[in-house]
């Protein structure tokens, strides 16, 4: 397992890995933002949980199809699956290898994009809190998502249509933890279910991504 | 650790491509399926690898004991060509790669990286793969692809020792390997009647979570 997670990350920090495309799309949207909406007034401060909470969605989006389409098109995924690693168990290793390579960035970088967003300054430690507890949830739907469409030729599109759905409730509470936090109010109940969603995904979507891929690769 | 294969079905896209295979393979031994292009051979090994489930029949397969190499290397570009051996060998949880490297004459090429090898050389190193699993049955799908007569020579030695450390092999192959001791089986008897619809689409869910 370990060996998996050292190889996954191996490759995506080696040439044409794909390591800091989420992180720069993540950085493009919050520059570009605040030239579209302009300078004036709160309005900005007032959108930047959101639009940050997108903007790591999206990014977090860019980068699923890889988790499986690479290992399939040479291969590796028909050897791993005869290996004597569980699938269950190599699957949450990608998901996990994908959060340390996208998730982990993106929650590093966000309180700089605060600051071009005008995030006020109570909101800070929220956003980080909430994107600890919520990007681990999109990799791991994410995977889901992408061994559903292992396989398909050109599977990119169909596979953050069937994604972007199931996003919904982590960027709800997720969005919803920052802008309560920025405005001081109580933010228990939406970090609780934010921590909820991550922990059910994280707890059951591995098995159902192993059977999906099972049958994708018959 | 005998592989023992009865009245084995297997089907491709549905339609049930091979019936009524059986067969015993036992330590030292090597046997190489024959047949025309989409008799379904490759479909018979995945099928015995564990990757899509049988029509009818069964095929008893030791635990923790079969090594599946397929048509593609499963390398990966960018990592040398240790780099990916060291990976399965801790996937397997073997020990060292030399041997390995050696067996398949890969040593002056361990830190190349696999983009940059020919053809030839990304199959020897897929087949150094199989050294590296410890597993005593090996089921090959074609290995011998884009191999020059010299690798296969290589190639064929390194079956032989492994029969002889107690091994054995499950070839499918177009090719002559050289290999005078294995037996042939031709698949040709075995092709299913056409048309004949492998099993309704409900069967797949409860075989994917069973």
């Amino acid at each position: 397992m370990i060996a998996l997670l050292i190889r996954d990350l191996r490759l995506a920090f080696r040439t044409g890995g794909g390591f800091g495309l989420g992180l720069a799309f993540f950085l493009l949207v919050a520059v570009l933002v605040p030239l579209g909406v302009g300078p004036e007034g709160g309005t900005l401060g007032k959108i930047a949980p959101g639009i940050l909470w997108v903007g790591a969605l999206l990014a977090c989006l860019l980068s699923l199809d890889r988790i499986f389409a690479l290992d399939f098109e040479d291969g590796s995924l028909d050897l791993l699956a005869t290996s004597p690693l569980p699938m269950e168990g190599a699957v949450a290793v990608k998901s996990l290898a994908h959060w340390l390579v996208t998730g982990l960035p993106l929650t590093l970088a966000a309180p700089a994009l605060g600051i071009l967003l005008n995030l006020p300054p109570a909101g800070y430690g929220w956003l980080v809190l909430s994107l600890a507890l919520g990007t681990p949830a999109l990799s791991v739907i994410g995977t889901f998502g992408a061994a559903l469409t292992v396989g398909l030729k050109r599977g990119g599109l169909l596979l953050s249509l069937l994604v972007l759905p199931l996003y919904v409730p982590t960027l709800i509470f997720g969005a919803e933890v920052v802008k309560r936090g920025a405005a001081g109010m109580e933010v228990a109940t939406p970090l609780a279910l934010l921590a909820a969603i991550t922990a059910g995904a994280a707890g059951l979507l591995p098995f159902a991504s192993a059977a999906a891929i099972r049958v994708n690769l018959r | 650790m005998e592989m023992v294969v009865t009245d084995l079905a297997v089907a491709r896209g549905g339609l049930v491509v091979l019936e009524g295979v059986g067969f015993t393979l036992r330590p030292g031994q090597a046997l190489v399926l024959r047949g025309p292009n989409g008799i379904g051979k490759t479909t018979l090994l995945r099928t015995l690898a564990g990757l899509q489930p049988p029509v009818a029949g069964r095929a008893s397969v030791p635990a923790e004991s079969l090594a599946y190499s397929s048509h593609a290397d499963g390398l990966k570009a960018t990592l040398t060509a240790a780099e990916n051996l060291v990976f399965w060998a801790s996937v397997y949880g073997t020990g060292t790669v030399e041997a390995a490297l050696a067996g398949m004459n890969l040593l002056s090429l361990r830190d190349r990286r696999a983009a940059n090898l020919s053809a030839g050389q990304k199959r020897r190193l897929g087949l150094a793969r199989l050294l590296v699993t410890g597993r005593p049955i090996w089921v090959l799908d074609e290995p011998t692809v884009s191999l020059d007569t010299a690798s296969v020579a290589l190639f064929a030695g390194v079956v032989r020792a492994h029969l002889a450390a107690g091994g054995a092999a499950l070839i499918a192959t177009h090719i002559d390997l050289g290999l005078d001791e294995a037996e042939i089986l031709d698949l040709s008897p075995f092709r299913a009647a056409p048309g004949a619809f492998a099993h309704g689409p409900d069967r797949g869910f409860a075989e994917a979570f069973g």
